[in-house]
């Protein structure tokens, strides 16, 4: 299930990320805060209006937009 | 004589680095910048243990080698020993976050494998600890192949330890191995760091249980917004009621030392310069430091508890909206206090078109340097009563400028992100690092710092621009019986003849028209400019420091005129160190001309809009 659809603190692993769908920078940055296959991922807070969400990479807690977190596919941890 | 060996601190951004700076260093540390660009130098000095001074520099925090912003290329610089006006460091004290290691350790790799001594701190073991996390120091020192010291900086424990492990460190020397190589493959390396994590971490428990409860709320898509707005409605609130007291003691002061120079000195033109230019022109603007100081004790809290990057989170939106991202929302709070630190920490953005456009627009962030003119002009203008419990009517109309800052920046950054900053957009990624209590030596060490630099400027540039005006003002005399104005008949008086044309159909007068053009020097320099002129023009210097300028304005002023000005300054094209910043930070005249172009037409047309409107509504 993609980052952006993930029910709300349900711990889940990352299954694959489509880096082709994201600018260099912003695939640099996402590798550089741990998004990587496998990783335990959470999403923790989605705020209004489609704004960024919050979740748990590892034991970091990383702020994405909501079309950054669509690449993000997830598998039940 | 040799120089000390100096030590570079690295690590990722919330590993504590600065905690352990100012723990290392205490007060014997300089601010600075880099040559070229607006990354701040940070140096600090310290003693190893058997009497060896060590220089220590705090570098910007950074996720990798690989830089995507101006400051991160600043610490990759210095650490291949590019970055001029710096030495290559003798050794690196890498500061890790001990409750965060899978994710640090992979930048302890790829500087352990730059080939310099390197030190690593465990920092904030203690939390560590409180979340059930048990690291193998000594196995994580032995994968790592470097020594590994647990520190608190906060609470400094571990400092002995890390000074002596640096002791060892700086004696055996060492150089950069790989200053040309290719950055390793990040993937690759972050997989290594957690399998080191994994193996070292011998114990593990929940997470920080009191982020995520705290997160609940302050994240929260509806109590979130309304919890900032609350915040930042309490802070300007703050800034008019707890300033009141230390204000009038400041005010007392400065009325007593005019009094006094008054009864011990011959009244003659040292003594209107010493009171009129010096004593009353720069009193009235160190009157303001309380307030100033207010607001960046608020802003040093919410940076250091970790509020800020979730204010960060909840602009966003609202960011995007505009083409900016909630990123942008650091450098613009900052910017309240001043300008100058809130463009030079756009460094951290990495779109550069995002980056342009916040710079643009930073200096429409209401700073610290118009709060003297706005509080002067709301406490003689606006009556001092309460509209709802704990909330004053002169609070709420100085909220509702910062309110016509904040609108108007967003209005002309969703312009210039159409026009000419058009394209690009960097997107939104950040780390949302745990919650802490700020340390209070380290906000007090801030604040001091602030302190310093305001009281500096009010003895520099606002003194000698007070003094000059102060003879520009004063020359040449009216002649006696004439009927005519000092302010009017000086050269100052002449120079605003020139100026008034433009402004009269917003309805100042001349003495505004006087006092709006040294404000360019220091915005704050309006009131001590006012106060230079009316105390010229009174011609009865016994009264001043007794008479209060608001009076004086308010005898002088129409509402509507008061309003305009409050109006202008909203806008009001921003001081020359601003103009000298953004020059520095664009590499050239453009876009500080652009600013000031774009600055004065539209605090013209504020002022005539407030102005017209006023008086029509019979105000």
């Amino acid at each position: 299930m993609r980052l952006d659809q993930l029910p709300l603190r349900q711990a889940s692993r990352i299954a694959s990320i489509d880096w082709t769908g994201l600018a260099p920078r912003e695939a640099q940055r996402l590798r550089e805060l741990g998004f990587d296959d496998g990783v335990a991922i959470e999403a923790l807070h989605r705020s209004a209006m489609k704004g960024p969400l919050a979740c748990r990479v590892g034991r970091m807690i990383i702020a994405v937009r909501r079309k950054v977190a669509a690449t993000d596919r997830n598998d039940p941890a | 004589m040799n120089p000390s060996p100096m030590i570079a601190l690295v690590g990722n951004p919330n590993a504590g680095k600065s905690a352990l700076f100012n723990a290392l260093t205490g007060a014997r540390q300089k601010v600075g910048n880099y040559p070229g660009v607006t990354v701040e130098r940070k140096v600090g000095r310290m003693a190893l243990d058997d009497g060896r001074p060590l220089e220590l520099v705090d570098l910007p925090g950074t996720y990798s080698l690989d830089p995507a912003s101006p400051d991160e290329q600043v610490t990759r610089d210095v650490l291949f020993g590019r970055q001029a006006g710096e030495r290559t460091p003798s050794a690196l004290v890498v500061v890790v976050d001990a409750t965060n290691l899978d994710n640090h350790l992979r930048f302890v790799l790829q500087l352990v494998a730059l080939g310099l001594p390197v030190v690593v701190a465990l920092n904030m073991i203690d939390m560590a600890e409180r979340d059930g996390l048990v690291i193998d120091i000594a196995r994580l020192s032995a994968e790592l192949g470097v020594p590994v010291v647990p520190t608190v900086a906060v609470r400094k424990r571990g400092l002995d330890e890390l000074r002596a492990a640096l002791g060892r460190a700086v004696g055996g020397g060492g150089k950069a191995v790989f200053a040309t190589g290719e950055p390793e493959d990040i993937t690759k390396l972050q997989r290594e760091a957690r399998r080191i994590a994994d193996a070292v971490t011998v114990q593990q428990h929940a997470e920080n249980a009191w982020t995520q409860r705290l997160d609940r709320v302050a994240l929260h898509p509806v109590i979130g917004p309304i919890l900032l707005a609350g915040m930042m409605f309490v802070m300007f609130q703050a800034v008019f009621s707890w300033s009141q007291v230390p204000i009038e003691w400041l005010a007392s002061a400065q009325a007593w030392l005019a009094d006094t120079a008054i009864r011990t000195l011959p009244d003659n033109l040292l003594r209107s310069l010493l009171v009129d230019g010096i004593i009353n022109g720069v009193g009235s603007v160190v009157a303001f430091l309380p307030q100033i100081l207010i607001l960046f004790f608020f802003i040093l809290l919410l940076e250091a508890s970790g509020y800020m990057v979730r204010a960060a989170f909840l602009m966003d939106r609202l960011m995007a909206g505009v083409g900016l991202s909630g990123r942008a929302f650091i450098p613009l709070l900052s910017s309240f206090a001043c300008a100058i630190p809130g463009i030079m920490a756009t460094r951290s953005i990495d779109d550069p078109r995002d980056r342009l456009t916040t710079i643009l627009i930073a200096p429409l962030m209401t700073c610290s340097a118009r709060l003297p003119v706005y509080a002067v002009i709301i406490g003689a203008f606006i009556p001092a009563k309460r509209v709802l419990p704990g909330v004053g009517l002169q609070g709420l109309v100085l909220f509702c400028l910062y309110l016509a800052g904040i609108g108007g920046a967003m209005a002309v950054a969703a312009v210039l992100r159409r026009t000419v900053t058009k394209g690009g957009g960097g997107g939104f990624l950040m780390e949302l690092p745990k919650y802490q209590m700020p340390v209070w030596r380290d906000v007090a060490l801030g604040l001091w710092q602030r302190c310093l630099i305001f009281l500096r400027r009010a003895g520099t540039v606002i003194l000698w621009v007070t003094v000059v005006l102060w003879v520009l003002t004063s020359y040449p005399v009216a002649p006696e019986g004439s009927g005519i104005k000092q302010s009017e008949y000086s050269i100052a008086g002449r120079i605003a003849s020139v100026l008034e044309p433009v402004v009269r159909p917003v309805g100042f007068n001349h003495n505004m028209a006087l006092a709006v053009i040294p404000a360019m020097a220091a915005r704050e320099v309006a009131v001590s400019a006012l106060q230079t002129v009316y105390s010229i023009d009174a011609g009865d210097d016994e009264k001043v420091g007794q008479k209060r300028l608001g009076l004086r304005l308010r005898g002088a002023w129409s509402l509507p005129t008061a309003l305009a000005f409050l109006a202008w300054f909203v806008f009001a094209p921003q001081c020359l160190s601003t103009i000298a910043v953004i020059r520095r930070e664009t590499n050239g005249w453009l876009w500080p001309a652009f600013t000031l172009g774009y600055l004065f037409v539209l605090a013209w047309c504020a002022a005539g809009i407030t102005f017209w409107t006023a008086t029509a509504l019979g105000l």
